[in-house]
């Protein structure tokens, strides 16, 4: 649209460098209330950084008495109560209860070091197995060969009652040293 | 010192190339030009700040709606305890959500500023028809966008407010009992109605009003800002001034303004989450957000036989002479003392408006029972604010399996149980009887109360069960005999 009088004549326009340092300060000011603006918005997106992982649960793995005489390593799958956000639910994770030949229980995990397969245990090779790359553990989880950089691992557990229990955990995979995961 | 100088002038040297290289590629300079240089009749003036104070709002709605999705689930049975973990859990979340929320209400205030001006400015005239009926279509989403995001919470006002809402559309003549089965996915309010209010609080509406504000801006700058009263609608003669800077400095303090007081409120008084909404609650009184409460109020005169011409009729002329104004008064007259009709026809709507506002809010206060359920409603709201988060526990599979076999119950308790499960006892009571804020539990019951008398309790209630909400049972002998084993089961 075109403009019959220019409101310049009466309203004075600032000069060309008032009018840049005020373009500066108009862009200063709306960076800044944005920025103040993107506090919550960051805070509130990476919110789940800042919360602590909790300490994992006991879980029941079975009766002692189960394991009495066990020979070579049993699979269990086990209940763990989970939160995760907003809802708690309870995931099953697949562990092993090996006898020490001592007449002491250890419980390994299934996941597999290397990349979090799940590990197998073949009896008639007397070995663990993993299917995704081969990685090969002894029937207590000592590495044998493959890709894994350490033994499969133990978990936490005590007996209680005459119950088995154990505290199920991931650690961090592709490492040497069993280093829980964060 | 020499030195700052010359790398001052290099560093202005390059920040010019950069935008030679930028501008030689986008035509940027040419654009901002256009934007910043619309030539405003009479120039900047406060009275325009309103138009680009909706489009900051708006903006905000969408990041902040955006950001809420990072948690919130829209399903009937997860939409609840996600909000309750936004506002009690997640950091800056009851924030967000309360900016969001009362953004709603900022838009709707913001909403009939902006009409009014325009409306006593005529600004309308001249040439800007699709101008102003893109403005009513925007109008028109807007108050979509309040009513489909209002249920989302799933919270008692939320569920009991749109299941209010949604009836009306049953008063449409023929087609009404289809439209608001598709609007809610069903005869009743469930699961799919969240679904569908979502879908289109999320996608659908605001991909309209992107458009519609497109199309919007694009018609106003095509018909050129319409200056103040005293201006020609069609030939403007009064002597311009630039948007930038004045009325941009002016627009940057109001949405500055806009900002912090919705901050300030947002912050002082957070938006509160009410309980769950439970389905076979009797007592709960709906009200509607403020600026709906004088539709809500119309419907209560209006009800009976008069409930077609006031609910649909009449809403229904008053929009379309609303959209018609600029085919209506065609006039180059634009100063509000010269145009009566439409300046005294809207100042009638507002006045009734507010005050079926104002007799809601009486009707409300002078009814002690309504008042005392409202204030109860309020005062759960509060409550349930400040316990704490309680993770929504789902069960594993196995303890599924267990759940569906009670072992123990006999058969005339299994009957019972169903009765229970069927009819609104565990709305009140729990779904195993353990009790919730409303009502006792009712595990225990068995030890406390022989067969015979919790049979006679069911059919002849005490003051005290009458006063807590208790309804009537009506139920047969062998069906009474039923629940009370089962009742006396619950251990």
């Amino acid at each position: 649209m075109s403009s019959p009088v220019d409101l310049s004549e009466q309203i004075p326009v600032p000069s060309p460098e008032r009018r840049s340092f005020l373009g500066f300060l108009l862009a200063s000011i709306g960076g800044l209330v944005s920025a103040a603006l993107a506090v919550p918005l960051v805070r509130f997106a990476a919110f789940p950084l800042r919360t602590q992982t909790e300490d994992a649960s006991w879980s029941d793995v079975g009766k002692v008495e189960e394991f009495n005489g066990l020979a070579e390593p049993a699979a269990r799958a086990i209940d763990v109560t989970r939160i995760e956000g907003w809802r708690s639910s309870v995931v099953q994770n697949g562990v092993y209860v090996v006898p020490q030949g001592n007449g002491q229980l250890k419980v390994l995990s299934s996941v597999c070091p290397h990349l979090g397969c799940g590990v197998r245990w073949i009896g008639k090779k007397d070995e663990f197995i993993c299917p995704c790359h081969g990685g090969t553990f002894t029937s207590t989880g000592v590495r044998v060969s493959g890709p894994p950089l350490r033994a499969m691992d133990e978990l936490e557990s005590k007996v209680e009652n005459g119950v088995l229990k154990v505290r199920f955990q991931y650690f961090r995979q592709l490492v040497a040293t069993k280093e829980p995961q964060s | 010192m020499p030195d700052t100088k010359v790398r001052q002038v290099d560093g202005s040297k390059a920040v010019s190339a950069c935008m030679e290289w930028l501008d030689d590629r986008t035509g940027i300079r040419s654009l901002m030009h256009e934007a910043l240089h619309e030539p405003i009749p009479g120039g900047a003036r406060w009275a325009y700040i309103f138009g680009s104070g909706l489009l900051y709002l708006f903006l905000s709605q969408v990041v902040t709606g955006v950001f809420l999705a990072l948690y919130y689930v829209p399903s009937s049975d997860h939409a609840h305890v996600t909000v309750s973990y936004i506002s009690k859990v997640v950091s800056s979340g009851l924030f967000l959500r309360s900016i969001h929320a009362y953004g709603a209400t900022a838009i709707v205030i913001l909403l009939f500023l902006h009409i009014s001006q325009t409306l006593l400015y005529g600004s309308y005239k001249g040439k800007r028809e699709l101008l102003w009926l893109s403005g009513c279509f925007l109008l028109a989403l807007m108050l979509g966008m309040a009513f489909t995001g209002y249920l989302l919470p799933w919270d008692e006002k939320a569920y009991f407010a749109s299941a209010v809402g949604t009836n009306i559309l049953s008063e449409v003549p023929i087609i009404g009992g289809t439209l608001q089965k598709l609007l809610r996915g069903g005869p009743q309010m469930g699961t799919l109605t969240l679904s569908r209010f979502f879908v289109l609080h999320v996608f659908v509406l605001p991909g309209l009003l992107m458009a519609f504000i497109t199309a919007h801006l694009f018609l106003f700058r095509k018909a050129g800002a319409a200056g103040p009263f005293t201006e020609d609608p069609v030939q403007p003669v009064l002597p311009t001034q630039r948007f930038y800077p004045r009325q941009v400095v002016m627009d940057m303090v109001a949405s500055l303004l806009i900002v912090v007081a919705l901050g300030l409120v947002a912050y002082f008084i957070p938006f509160h989450l009410g309980p769950e909404a439970n389905t076979s609650d009797t007592t709960y009184i709906p009200r509607p957000d403020w600026y709906y409460l004088p539709i809500f109020q119309w419907l209560k005169v209006v009800s009976g036989k008069w409930s077609l011409f006031g609910g649909i009729v009449l809403p229904g002329v008053l929009a379309v002479l609303f959209a018609a104004i600029p085919f209506l008064d065609r006039g180059r007259e634009r100063r509000p003392w010269r145009r009566p009709v439409v300046v005294a026809g809207f100042a009638i709507f507002v006045a009734c408006y507010a005050g079926l506002g104002a007799l809601s809010y009486h009707d409300d206060t002078r009814d002690p029972l309504v008042a005392a359920q409202l204030a109860r409603q309020k005062k759960a709201e509060i409550d349930y604010m400040r316990q704490p988060f309680q993770p929504l526990s789902e069960p594993s599979p196995a303890a599924h399996v267990s759940a569906a076999a009670p072992a123990a119950l006999d058969p005339l308790a299994t009957k019972g149980a169903a009765i229970f499960a069927g009819g609104p006892c565990g709305g009140c009571h729990g779904d195993k009887g353990e009790g919730s804020e409303v009502a006792p539990k009712l595990v225990g019951v068995g030890q406390k109360y022989s067969a015979g008398s919790l049979a006679y309790l069911l059919h002849h209630r005490t003051q005290g069960m009458i006063q807590g909400g208790m309804p009537p049972v009506d139920l047969n002998q062998a069906d009474t005999d039923a629940l009370v084993a089962y009742l006396r089961s619950l251990k």
